[in-house]
């Protein structure tokens, strides 16, 4: 069993075949965490105990030929799901004793699914950044150079599936905070399509921004985790009818002759050349594999870090008030710099005066970018941009300037306004750093993004090319 | 100085569903230990959703249209931030700009809106172990709260009052709420300013009015209370103010000079609803028949008085009562005016007695051998013996004794006589004595 080349399917495999038990497999990642958690800081919490407990429970199943798809299967949480019994502490000092009465959806269905819970994740306090500096327990780094950023806000599942501490980890990206991190961590995220995974038990972040989704090590691996954690949940009223596809099965379905975009838009000034010159070679492959690129447009996109920045603060002032000091035992003064910010600018421009000329006025933009993308899936299949318009940068590069911070962004923030789904897969590596693409598809396209990034991945395997990962 | 007077209603009432608005939690917690009727979405606790009850809008629009509103197509919930310690979120799920009912007209009282809302948790401070504490129950927390707003049309406290009646009265008869006023069930905001000719730029906002009693006191209250001030030259306070029933007088509780910021947006958990034609023709078609509408129908069917219709309508209990014997008495040759009159003045139990039986003592009663002439003098002449210290009471003016011997008169012959013919005789013998 070699950890650092294993994925969910290989490890499938080996359970199945009796190569290695779900003991075993625990053992590996714990031994793994030990070694290397303490440089990279990717967890908050570990349930070693737990989880070797399951572990035996889990082997116990399978030789009495239980069948769950993921019987035995470790996997990391980020930690701002609830994990009932489990401290959940969003990152934050307001929650840092703070053990939840229940499971997210997720959660539970992944639990029921078989997943053996690692431990919870380290990343940007209540999800707040792109860096993970603002986490209040300190800084994850990246396990491509220690003194780079992972990517934020799910730095700690990014480090901890790319160092292989875990087969894979949840996320949660309200602005980018699933494919960023993946982007510089060299793993796959996925943002699925808003109301395709359930919200119920996460702690929010933006209600109307926050998507659920995964990184894995590989497209099938993200897949397959789509799979389960998909689906209408009546604790969620935003989540959606629409029936989850076979994604795992469709993965290999060619790709041939499907039109994709490339927006003008997210190529112009402030992209690092060096990671402009990947995003093309990325797009030659893809013409390799029968793929029709073309040019678009998408032109209200230079509005969408504005509205983002009106919008999700607003949510986050109105989310982060429960947590006022009279029933989570720490009150507001615990709040980092990062939430007060957020706070402070969500409830000027929610207040009255104030609320016509930001607030509704980025609603107003948001319909405009929801229709530049409704226009243009009309001309193409999907889209590819970059994620991140830099490589990893240094820890402390952009603390001071939240502005240049928010600019980490830019990329992303469009496809969750829009509710679009979109992935994040490697694409090369810059100076031995991680540098990855975006698909973006219309909603519920999950099964196209994940059949492009498949067949792409078949084509690079960049995932495999971790040399340069701390030993 | 004359001055005009405006009253506005903000009325508060809990729909009787099982589930709470947003969860599903039993909302029978009254009597019931605190914090017994909670679960993540009604504690607020992280990362849970609101769900809305289906049920709680179909019965906000059942009054919407009992009240003559027009039911929005297209509406949302907003979040309404504010901090209090009985507000878990630090925000209160309710209705801005697109309420499900707007622009109605009860009575002579145009109603602004009617909207939907969750109820907050219970507030008890007291002293534990020597320390003043407060304690919060969030059994309250999440239960389905109606809120009715009208326009300051209301002139007087009489308006008011029988405002409130037949609102009471209605949502009864849709059967949505007890409006139980000392559960809590119901909760009373009044509005009042007064002005020259129009509505004045302050208004001073009654609140903590447990009784319909109270409601009019205050009203006349303020208005008096107002009008010296204004009369003075000056204007008075915007505020808050309560009812204090020992001293009969309103008192300031709060003064607020504008208005608070709730800092609205719509409540990005639930997508906004719609509703089309065909379902609120459904829910159109589900109200029953209404008190005024039963009322009017009482006098035409029935031959009834106005006065003798709406008592007999005043609930819907009641009514359906009459009903089903009105329908047996036809069939037993007794008179429905009949049946109405013994309802009305013989207080009936409703509540322990059939139609059918009902009908049965009438046609007993009907049938009873009577005590007359010669008989019944015998049994006065015994009360009159036995109370003559009453029959001098009543020469000396106090009419009303003679109730008394009625009494006795009927408990002598085991209520085999007509009390009125009891009554005559009584007040023949004692004049001729």
């Amino acid at each position: 069993m070699n950890i650092d080349q294993l994925t969910i399917i290989k490890a499938q495999g080996g359970l199945k075949k009796k190569e290695f038990s779900s003991l075993e497999l625990v053992e590996g990642y714990l031994k793994n965490i030990k070694k290397k958690n303490p440089q990279l800081n990717a967890f908050i919490t570990l349930c070693e105990k737990k989880a070797l407990l399951e572990a035996k429970k889990a082997d116990k199943l399978i030789s009495q030929g239980v069948k769950k798809s993921l019987l035995g299967i470790p996997m990391a949480f980020k930690d701002n799901f609830l994990t009932k019994g489990i401290k959940t502490t969003a990152a934050s000092r307001v929650l840092q004793n703070y053990i939840p009465v229940y499971d997210a959806t997720v959660v539970d269905k992944l639990k029921k699914a078989g997943v053996i819970i690692l431990g919870k994740t380290n990343m940007d306090a209540w999800a707040h950044g792109s860096s993970g500096e603002a986490s209040d327990f300190e800084v994850t780094r990246n396990p491509y150079d220690r003194n780079k950023v992972p990517g934020g806000s799910s730095s700690g599942s990014a480090t901890a599936v790319a160092s292989g501490m875990t087969l894979a980890a949840t996320g949660t990206d309200t602005g980018g905070s699933i494919r960023q991190p993946a982007s510089f961590c060299n793993v796959v995220g996925l943002k699925p399509t808003y109301g395709r995974v359930s919200r119920y038990g996460i702690i929010a972040m933006a209600s109307s921004l926050d998507a659920i989704g995964h990184l894995t090590k590989t497209v099938a691996d993200s897949a397959l985790l789509l799979g389960i954690m998909a689906g209408q949940d009546k604790f969620d009223a935003t989540t959606s009818p629409s029936p989850v596809g076979d994604y795992l099965k469709n993965i290999k379905k060619s790709v041939k002759n499907i039109k994709i975009g490339v927006p003008k838009e997210y190529f112009r000034e402030g992209l690092e050349q060096n990671v402009k010159s990947k995003i093309k070679a990325a797009l030659k492959e893809f013409e390799k594999l029968g793929v029709k690129v073309e040019e678009v447009s998408l032109p209200h996109t230079e509005y969408a870090l504005a509205v983002y920045y009106i919008i999700q603060p607003a949510e986050v002032s109105s989310n982060l008030a429960r947590y006022d000091g009279i029933r989570y035992g720490l009150g507001r003064k615990m709040f980092a710099g990062e939430a007060k910010r957020r706070i402070m600018l969500g409830t000027f421009t929610l207040s009255s005066g104030y609320w016509e000329a930001y607030y509704l006025k980025a609603m107003k933009a948001r319909t405009l970018i929801k229709e530049d993308f409704d226009k243009v899936f009309k001309k193409v299949d999907a889209l590819i941009t970059p994620v991140s318009p830099t490589l990893p940068f240094k820890i402390g590069e952009k603390t001071a300037d939240p502005l240049k911070m928010y600019l980490s962004d830019i990329y992303t923030v469009t496809a969750n306004l829009a509710g679009i789904p979109g992935i994040s897969i490697p694409a090369g590596f810059v100076n031995n750093l991680p540098v990855g693409m975006q698909i973006l598809g219309p909603h519920f396209s999950e099964d196209l993004l994940f059949r492009l990034a498949y067949h792409y991945e078949q084509k690079t395997e960049f995932y495999k090319k971790n040399t340069n990962l701390i030993n | 100085m004359e001055f005009k007077v405006f009253i506005g209603l903000e009325i508060h009432i809990e729909l009787k569903t099982k589930a709470k608005m947003f969860c599903h939690c039993g909302t029978d917690y009254f009597g019931h230990k605190p914090n017994t009727h909670v679960c993540p979405v009604c504690l607020g606790l992280p990362g849970a959703l609101p769900v809305p009850n289906k049920k709680a809008i179909e019965l906000t629009i059942m009054v919407g249209q009992a009240l003559n509103c027009r039911i929005n197509s297209f509406s949302k919930f907003d979040r309404k931030n504010y901090f209090y310690p009985d507000l878990p979120k630090g925000y209160q799920i309710s209705q801005y700009d697109l309420p499900f009912c707007k622009n109605g007209k009860f009575l002579d009282v145009d109603i602004t809106r009617a909207h939907l809302e969750e109820d907050t948790a219970k507030l008890a401070h007291l002293k534990l172990n020597g320390k003043e504490v407060s304690l919060i129950d969030f059994n309250r927390s999440g239960i389905p709260l109606l809120e009715i707003v009208t326009e300051p049309d209301i002139k007087n406290s009489k308006q008011a009052k029988e405002f409130l009646k037949k609102l009471t009265q209605t949502v009864r008869y849709l059967d949505v709420s007890d409006c139980d006023m000392e559960k809590g069930s119901m909760r009373l905001e009044v509005n009042i300013s007064l002005g020259k000719d129009k509505l004045p730029d302050y208004k001073v906002e009654l609140k903590n009015l447990n009784s319909f009693r109270f409601v009019e006191k205050a009203i006349d209250y303020e208005i008096k209370r107002q009008k010296e001030i204004l009369e003075k030259g000056e204007k008075p306070t915007q505020e808050t103010r309560g009812w204090d029933e020992k001293r009969q007088r309103t008192f300031s509780q709060r003064i607020k000079e504008e208005a608070q910021d709730y800092r609205y947006f719509p409540e990005p958990d639930i997508p906004p609803i719609r509703l089309n034609e065909k379902e609120i023709g459904e829910i159109k078609k589900s109200l029953p028949e209404l008190p005024e509408e039963k009322k009017r129908r009482f006098t035409k069917a029935y031959c009834l008085s106005d006065y003798n219709a709406s008592l007999l309508t005043e609930n819907m209990k009641m009514a359906n009562f009459f009903e089903g014997t009105a329908s047996l008495a036809g069939e037993k040759g007794i008179e429905v005016k009949k049946i109405a009159n013994i309802l009305i003045n013989r207080k009936v139990n409703i509540n322990k007695i059939s139609p059918e039986k009902f009908i049965r003592n009438i046609l007993k009663e009907k049938t009873k051998p009577q005590i007359k002439g010669k008989d019944l003098n015998k049994i006065i002449k015994k009360v009159l013996e036995n109370n003559q210290k009453v029959v001098k009471e009543i020469k000396k003016g106090k009419e009303g004794a003679i109730e008394f011997l009625v009494g006795q008169v009927m408990r002598e012959a085991k209520g085999q006589v007509n009390p009125n013919q009891a009554r005559k005789t009584l007040r023949e013998k004692i004049k001729s004595a």
